[in-house]
């Protein structure tokens, strides 16, 4: 089927270049594809319990103890939280902690798996690691004014994480969500006698519970700006790419 | 557009909330969670030597005030009446899976040498106290006994009352024979007052705060948890449904 004129003759002719057919990239692989959407489920799960848990006691302390007559440094009246942002909807806490300590086990075991894989197949290395150039404050001043303007990347540079990315998803995944877990199991009575090293680390349970909650605040933070992102650089193509790892590249802007 | 996305939003975390408290209250999608228990508990038996402590901490370490939970006043006339005659009278019965079944004074309790342990009780709710016990170790009152070997779980029954329901407790023998496991009798260097379980209670420090059985009258020794009460081995347990294992 090959006819070698059909393909020359544009060149010879040089007519005014045709429009270029949508390049798609393969941008997600399959590991990061399903531990997306396996974490997108269960964040939303472990935050809407974990406020049910927190409303059982709306006070946050700082060290080993802390109770009713002691110094909170964040302390709500009642139950804080309304029933559309708690599971279950009504004030239940028994039930809440069924599903926070069971979903808790879907946000530990893929993150391990997703840590491991992306250790041996070098996603971490490669695509989340920032280069070089991209820790310079000119390139950080950069890309903050093009996100402010809402300019993103276009061609090729659409197809890497640009560095405010970068910085963000590692301080989910590698700061994050490990504090997470880990004052999590700090709040455990039987961890805690296990691994007494978690009551050093964190300054106590209570200061464990405070760093539970503020990690907390700050991965809703995360989901948000994830969220409002995708929908400004084109939810079918982003969430699309999610699913299939297919990316309809944006075509290179030309620059003014 | 700004109203259709609002009106998407609200429809899907409508949808999702909806579906949640479907799910919540599906007996099956329980079990489901429920068998999470089972893998927590698994899981931190394994990494947990079995006599791993928890931690001790100093006088300065404690609670200016340590608040109680639960029953404040069990308020049954039989409970009263022990009271008034500060206890002299209560005796700890135990039974069941035994060889030898016995019924100590509280006296004899008291008299004999003890452990003290400053160590942080946590409710379920959140709220940590730190605070002082004085007691026997359980598993000493167990040795004397004679645990059966068919005995898995021992059980605390206590003199309060929730409405016409008894309070009570278990644990295994993990848990039962660990060293901080003790009955207690005192408190930061006092008799337990009644707020905080006089005259006997438990401590069994791995576990949150309803797993402490207060007002401590008999300790039973049984296979199963199945034929006691609401059989999931506590008054919560059976209640509201909290976890048996309450070392998370």
């Amino acid at each position: 089927m090959d006819d070698p004129a059909v393909i020359e003759a544009p060149v010879e002719a040089e007519p005014a270049p045709p429009p270029p057919a949508p390049q798609i990239a393969y941008r997600h692989r399959l590991p990061t594809r399903l531990w997306h959407w396996s974490n997108a489920l269960t964040v939303f799960v472990m935050l809407m319990s974990g406020l049910m848990i927190f409303n059982a006691h709306p006070h946050l302390y700082w060290g080993q103890f802390g109770a009713n007559f002691d110094h909170p440094w964040l302390s709500f009246r009642g139950r804080p939280f309304p029933g559309w942002a708690t599971i279950p909807s009504m004030y239940n806490l028994a039930a809440a902690r069924r599903w926070h300590l069971a979903f808790a086990w879907l946000l530990v075991v893929p993150l391990l798996l997703f840590l491991v894989t992306s250790l041996i197949n070098r996603h971490a290395r490669r695509d989340l690691a920032p280069t070089r150039d991209e820790v310079k404050p000119g390139h950080i001043w950069h890309d903050i004014r093009e996100h402010a303007r809402l300019r993103f990347p276009t061609g090729e540079a659409a197809l890497r994480y640009n560095i405010l990315q970068k910085f963000s998803y590692i301080s989910v995944i590698f700061v994050l969500l490990p504090l997470m877990i880990l004052t999590g199991l700090t709040m455990s009575p039987a961890m805690d006698a296990a691994w007494p090293w978690l009551l050093d680390v964190f300054g106590g349970r209570q200061s464990a519970r405070s760093i539970h909650f503020i990690c907390a605040t700050l991965l809703l933070a995360f989901v948000i700006v994830h969220l409002v992102m995708v929908a400004l650089a084109g939810p079918i193509n982003e969430i699309g790419s999610m699913i299939t790892g297919r990316f309809r590249v944006p075509p290179e802007r030309s620059e003014p | 557009m700004i109203g259709r996305r609002r009106f998407i939003a609200t429809g899907a975390s409508g949808l999702l909330l909806s579906s949640c408290d479907r799910l919540n209250n599906n007996a099956q999608f329980r079990g489901v969670l429920r068998s999470a228990e089972k893998l927590t508990m698994g899981a931190q038996r394994i990494v947990s030597p079995r006599d791993a402590l928890a931690r001790e901490y100093s006088e300065a370490d404690m609670s200016p005030i340590f608040r109680s939970n639960g029953t404040s006043m069990p308020g049954t006339s039989e409970y009263a009446a022990h009271l008034a005659e500060s206890f002299a009278n209560w005796r700890l019965t135990v039974d069941g899976l035994v060889a030898r079944p016995l019924s100590i004074p509280l006296q004899t309790l008291r008299s004999i040498p003890h452990r003290v342990q400053i160590t942080r009780h946590d409710c379920v709710e959140g709220w940590s106290a730190i605070g002082k016990w004085h007691g026997l170790e359980l598993s000493r009152i167990l040795d004397a006994a004679g645990l059966s070997t068919r005995a898995k779980y021992i059980v605390f029954h206590c003199a309060d009352r929730f409405g016409d329901k008894p309070y009570y407790e278990s644990v295994d023998l993990v848990d039962a024979f660990h060293p901080q496991t003790i009955i207690a009798w005192g408190m930061n260097d006092h008799l337990l007052t009644v707020p905080h379980g006089a005259p006997l209670r438990l401590r069994v420090e791995r576990q949150l705060g309803y797993k402490q059985a207060k007002y401590v009258q008999r300790i039973e020794a049984v296979e199963s948890l199945a034929g006691l009460y609401g059989g999931k081995g506590g008054y919560w347990e059976d209640s509201v449904d909290y976890e048996w294992y309450a070392g998370i």
